[in-house]
């Protein structure tokens, strides 16, 4: 980035920052610190909160259990879930994968034709809109093997707000540029490769990042559905079992993997987001004030 | 200096040097909006041609039209040289910047070239050359989005220069500048010029502005757009701030304006 700073966007050199510079950049920094501090003080507040609770009321642990119960029991059931993490983690991650290729390469043949646009979008709408509690269990009646009908399940809601998002990015590509490829004959591939799918970028990124969380919940849901019936051991299933057994503990531990499993799919896409747009889109770029 | 054309209704002789020639244009756009009606314009080579008027009187559309971009509903253009030679010699600067936020300065001038199938390492030279021209060597990893106004617009005629035009087309390139910036582009806009022997047809609203840079000014009339009036701008080249700041030049625009004036007149009347 030679030369980057120097007309552009001038840092300022000038004389030794004043009093009112100084207290902002103080401001500035104390912000820094909350927005790691705040959190981490918050959650530990509210963990304590619902250690008194139970304490002072005197709610056994079959009902609700002591926070330190929970930890306990995650150590101590380690082994059933990982395993069962691991199971509803890959009925997702494989699920993104699909919509990911599916909802691009459908958004992708969209804008090449508008009649395939016309006859196939209300197809992904009436997916969208069914909830996947009710269509699950035709889809386990249907399909053979479990697994196969959870990655259905999870991947028909992650596959629309990847599609939508996408096919939204690949149509607003800049008019004049639109025009500039025309007047130097580009072809359709290449308007596609230099300008459409550059353009879709960011909201493909938006699409992904929602698609992620709900990936997560399709799983989760269709394990549900699946219930103890089914072969698969996911969270959902570990959840279910716990609940029969008042092994609530248990429960709560399986619980806060798959909030944990939530909040990491959403931090790493957020990052991949991140990464892919630093150079350039106004939503991965700091503001200089 | 002052040549009426009546509306002028003379097609493109061929072999006079012509560039392009618009005979009895006329564009209607699909709402009924009739956006240029009977319009001619014979550009000849090496010429600084602007087209100046008020808003809705078409020019971008002539501009469109001469690109190929849009398909006129009435009247002819010709192309008296080799037609596919021309067509694919012709660049175009948009009012705004219009560069790709996501590739670098490089990449954006590269883009013409790229289109053409030139490879990165390859279109060096002529890119780095054309960054030169502008006088933006040194950018080229910079992003579009930190650079200033009139830095965008000079990367947006690299991109348009790295082609080496013979017909450049411009549709109102300064207008979002400040008044500085747009003096100093104008002034670099007339070297690149004359140094590469193009043909420039230049859209403007202001008077100012298109006095200095042509050799010829159309007067546009709104609803329908159609020429006025012709003028002549004889004045020799190279211009400069001397120029800018004579009684002549002061005069050439005082007549303009006038025209532009009668012009806004006829549009109403109309």
């Amino acid at each position: 980035m030679s030369g980057a700073g120097e007309t552009g966007r001038p840092r300022s050199r000038g004389p030794a920052p004043d009093a009112d510079e100084l207290s902002r950049a103080r401001a500035r920094a104390r912000q820094q610190i909350a927005r790691f501090v705040m959190p981490v003080v918050m959650f530990a507040a509210a963990i304590v909160v619902w250690d008194r609770i139970v304490v002072w009321n005197g709610i056994p642990h079959y009902i609700m259990p002591r926070p330190g119960l929970v930890a306990e029991t995650l150590i101590e059931d380690w082994p059933i879930l990982a395993d069962a993490l691991a199971n509803t983690l890959e009925i997702t991650l494989g699920a993104l994968v699909i919509a990911t290729v599916g909802g691009v390469g459908l958004a992708i043949l969209f804008t090449q034709s508008k009649w395939v646009e016309l006859s196939l979008f209300p197809f992904a709408v009436v997916l969208q809109v069914t909830p996947v509690v009710a269509i699950a269990p035709l889809i386990l009646i249907y399909v053979d093997s479990t697994s196969v009908a959870l990655l259905i399940c999870a991947w028909i809601v992650a596959f629309f707000p990847i599609l939508a998002n996408t096919t939204l990015g690949l149509n607003s590509a800049d008019h004049n540029l639109q025009d500039l490829f025309q007047l130097y004959g580009a072809s359709r591939w290449q308007l596609l490769r230099y300008l459409r799918l550059p353009t879709a970028m960011p909201y493909f990124l938006g699409g992904l990042r929602i698609a992620g969380g709900l990936a997560l919940i399709g799983a989760i849901v269709a394990e549900f559905t699946a219930g103890t019936a089914g072969s698969g051991s996911g969270l959902a299933f570990r959840i279910l079992e716990a609940g029969y057994r008042l092994n609530i503990p248990r429960l709560f531990a399986a619980l806060i993997l798959m909030s944990l499993a939530g909040i990491a799919i959403f931090l790493v896409l957020t990052l991949v987001s991140h990464l892919a747009l630093r150079n350039w889109h106004e939503s991965a770029l700091g503001r200089e004030r | 200096m002052h040549e009426e054309t009546g509306g002028g209704g003379e097609a493109a002789a061929p072999g006079d040097g012509t560039v392009v020639g618009l005979a009895g244009v006329g564009k209607t756009f699909a709402g009924g909006t009739v956006a240029l009606e009977d319009f001619s314009l014979t550009v000849r080579r090496g010429e600084f041609v602007s087209l100046l008027g008020p808003s809705g009187c078409g020019k971008s559309t002539v501009l469109r039209i001469i690109a190929g971009l849009i398909a006129p509903s009435a009247g002819r253009v010709d192309w008296p040289g080799a037609r596919d030679a021309a067509a694919h010699a012709i660049s175009f600067v948009f009012q705004e910047p219009t560069l790709m936020p996501w590739a670098t300065v490089f990449g954006n001038v590269h883009l013409p070239l790229r289109i053409k199938g030139v490879k990165a390492a390859s279109a060096r030279g002529p890119v780095i050359e054309a960054l030169e021209k502008v006088g933006l060597e040194g950018f080229a990893d910079a992003y579009p989005r930190e650079l200033s106004g009139g830095m965008k617009m000079r990367a947006s005629i690299a991109r348009a220069l790295v082609t080496k035009p013979r017909l450049l087309l411009m549709d109102e390139p300064f207008a979002a500048l400040d008044e500085i910036t747009r003096f100093r582009l104008n002034n670099d806009l007339l070297v690149l010029w004359r140094q590469l022997g193009w043909t420039v047809v230049f859209v403007t609203h202001s008077v100012f502005e298109s006095v200095y840079l042509s050799s010829r000014v159309m007067v546009l009339a709104a609803r329908p757009g159609r020429v006025v009036e012709e003028i002549a701008i004889d004045e020799p080249y190279p211009r400069d701030e001397e120029f800018r700041t004579s009684a002549r030049y002061a005069q050439i625009c005082r007549e303009t304006s006038h025209a532009l004036s009668a012009a806004l007149g006829a549009g109403e009347g109309a």
